[in-house]
């Protein structure tokens, strides 16, 4: 199955290009190290708020940067993304707001409010179940009749789950405009992939749903973005669902509440090339390294991520009637009851 | 204005049709299918076969392929394709063939359905219809008979609604489709074929959320729904024979409850008498109780009886009339209330 699917890279892990004669865009070089070094920064300042206390339990994603940044820049604006609680990397490089992103890591529901005209479902916690959402919603997209097409992030475990299963069944039924983005990681928090299934690779999942499916090297992200723009192209065209495989590593612990040198073997993962250098690698041999422009991006995002933690932690306080007001659109009179017989209670009735 | 309203008059008498409760879903389900294109049907064998208790004959073939969909067999699928339709423009109406085959869609409806709303506060919504054929007594196959409703009103962010007739069948039906949260539709199926009823064949909706007092009577309170209303009003018509006077009350919705309806009744008679087929721990008939305790504990005059499944998983069917709450179970708890 490895040789069936074989682990597609442009660059090596030195940065240089598998096909040297391959043209390289380098715009899309610039915005994909962007992107890269702004969530890699959101990303280290959430586990920093998390280590003091000022946000939530944060489950980091360091590591899988190029498979985030490289799927979700393939999409464009009326493209649906589905994330798991590992992907807010994707979402803020689709268009999520980054205020309301510490926002939901620290606990609260604007942070599942995606911008007007961004397609962005909150993000899933339980495993596997946003897949079969992100079907429904390409189906719907085609019944329409539009190009949209809906993306949906998953991890390794998730393959282990029904609605994996269901998700996938369906969109190879109706033909969905569906691209199923595994970001295999290696471990389901503990559980390495080994143990989590006896089949070589995830891509050859498809195969049973004759959807076709790529295998991708997760910490390039020009394969990445590549491979992702392939499967849209088709599923706008109306040529149905592709899964694809990114083959990754998680850098850190599953949640800022746990200790990943309990389950993981010290030496693994030492010899994973971090994206972000790799990229770095490649934009030094492509000649497209230019320091200056690197500082003032490095300088401009630092300083994005501290304006968004200060709005963050200044943002006017959750209010109460928040807890009663969305659960229908018209509140039933009982629940109105306990709404009002809690506010007078607090004093705010 | 005097002429067009005899003109609606005449229409109006002319317009109702004898159906069966199946054969009014079926009727709700095309009057939705034709007057609203987003509506859209999906299910296991909802399409050529109609259903397996032909709720929706006839209608694949009127509507397409498209519309009624046959689809994989897939509860937590179905249910979950439906929440991604349903948040992208359609109103998905799912069929679960039995409501004891609903427990893999459990977690989508659980996790998501109910709570999209909250979460995203208001940003996405689902408006879904789950249509699950519960109960025992037609002596169907294991796990065909269960009827869980309270694990559906115990479930926030979601709608309850179990009609008893077939005219309320399709106004409630139809308003199940137009609401615009999830709702979880009962459909007793030893009722299906049990009795015809003059349905107006025109578009109509029932309010979510009101019971009805089918039955007057001043000594005890009845209160009940779906299949067990016909059993109620047995029990009621052989305590009038002893004299004693029963209100009936359906409660079609069974999230949210009318309360009202409820506490009126037993301010009234002080006795009141719960009858659900589902077990009794953590039933229904609990919350009904903290309803009467809430609004008429200082009337009531006896304590409350429930006459319920019991406890015990719902048996094969050579036992199931034994499961079930019967005529004379209920006359008992009746009797009990009376003669406290």
């Amino acid at each position: 199955m490895e040789e069936q699917f074989p682990i597609i890279k442009v660059m090596d892990d030195e940065g240089k290009l598998v096909d040297p004669d391959v043209q390289i865009d380098s715009e899309l070089v610039k915005k994909l190290y962007y992107h890269m070094t702004r969530i890699r920064l959101f990303d280290r300042k959430a586990i920093s708020l998390q280590r003091q206390g000022r946000i939530g339990t944060y489950p980091p994603y360091e590591g899988q940067e190029a498979a985030q940044v490289g799927s979700v820049m393939a999409l464009n604006g009326g493209d649906w993304v589905f994330p798991t609680y590992r992907d807010h990397g994707a979402t803020l490089t689709f268009g999520a707001d980054m205020v309301r992103t510490f926002l939901y890591w620290n606990g609260r529901a604007e942070g599942c409010v995606p911008p007007e005209g961004k397609n962005i479902f909150p993000a899933a916690v339980p495993i596997a179940t946003q897949i079969p959402h992100a079907v429904g919603t390409a189906w719907a997209e085609k019944r329409k009749g539009t190009d949209h097409v809906a993306l949906v992030y998953f991890g390794d475990g998730a393959t282990s789950e029904g609605d994996f299963h269901e998700g996938l069944n369906f969109a190879s039924v109706f033909q969905t405009p569906t691209v199923f983005f595994n970001q295999n990681n290696r471990y389901a928090i503990s559980v390495p992939v080994e143990k989590q299934m006896h089949s070589k690779t995830i891509a050859q999942k498809g195969l049973a749903y004759d959807i076709p499916s790529v295998r991708v090297d997760g910490n390039d992200v020009l394969a990445v973005y590549e491979e992702t723009q392939k499967a849209v192209k088709r599923a706008r065209q109306g040529e149905g669902p592709t899964l694809i495989e990114a083959v990754t590593w998680r850098t850190g612990a599953h949640t800022t509440a746990d200790d990943p040198t309990k389950y993981r073997p010290e030496a693994q993962g030492e010899s994973v090339v971090h994206p972000l250098d790799r990229l770095e690698r490649l934009m030094k041999n492509e000649n497209l390294w230019d320091e200056a422009w690197i500082n003032q991006v490095q300088l401009e995002l630092e300083n994005e991520v501290e304006v968004a933690v200060e709005a963050m932690e200044n943002y006017p306080k959750a209010n109460p009637e928040d807890l009663f007001d969305h659960v229908f659109e018209t509140l039933p009179e009982q629940l109105d009851e306990q709404k009002q017989s809690y506010l007078d209670l607090i004093g705010r009735g | 204005m005097m002429d067009i309203k005899m003109e609606d008059q005449k229409t109006q008498t002319k317009t109702t049709q004898s159906l069966t409760m199946v054969q009014a879903i079926n009727d709700a389900l095309k009057t939705m299918l034709e007057q609203d294109e987003t509506t859209i049907l999906l299910g296991e064998d909802i399409g050529k076969n109609g259903g397996v208790f032909r709720a929706t004959e006839g209608l694949q073939e009127q509507f397409g392929e498209d519309r009624v969909i046959d689809t994989p067999l897939s509860e937590s699928g179905i249910v979950g394709t439906s929440i991604g339709l349903a948040v992208n423009g359609f109103k998905p109406v799912c069929e679960m063939q039995f409501m004891g085959f609903i427990y893999p869609a459990y977690d989508q409806i659980m996790t998501h359905a109910s709570r999209l709303r909250m979460k995203t506060m208001g940003h996405y919504s689902v408006p879904m219809v789950i249509r699950a054929p519960y109960g025992a007594g037609i002596r169907a196959p294991e796990i065909h008979s269960d009827s869980m409703e309270s694990i559906f009103t115990h479930m926030p962010g979601v709608k309850v609604v179990c009609p008893a007739t077939p005219k309320d069948a399709k106004g409630l039906l139809i308003a199940a489709i137009e609401d615009p949260d999830p709702v979880i539709f009962m459909e007793p199926m030893r009722s299906y074929r049990a009795q015809r009823e003059e349905v107006p064949t025109e578009k109509y909706q029932l309010p979510i959320g009101k019971g009805e007092k089918i039955k007057e009577g001043d000594d005890v309170t009845i209160i009940t729904w779906g299949a067990m209303l016909s059993v109620a009003k047995q029990a009621a018509e052989q305590a009038e024979s002893q004299g004693i006077g029963c209100d009936v009350l359906d409660l079609k919705t069974l999230y949210p409850l009318d309360r009202n309806l409820i506490a009126e009744s037993v301010q009234k008679t002080g006795r009141a008498v719960i009858v659900h087929e589902a077990h009794q721990t953590g039933g229904l008939s609990q919350d009904i109780l903290s309803v009467i305790n809430d609004t008429s504990f200082l009337y009531l005059r006896a304590p409350i009886e429930r006459v319920t499944g019991f406890d015990v998983p719902v048996p094969f069917f050579a036992l199931e009339d034994h499961y079930l709450p019967t005529a004379k179970r209920v006359l008992s708890s009746i009797e009990k209330a009376v003669h406290f």
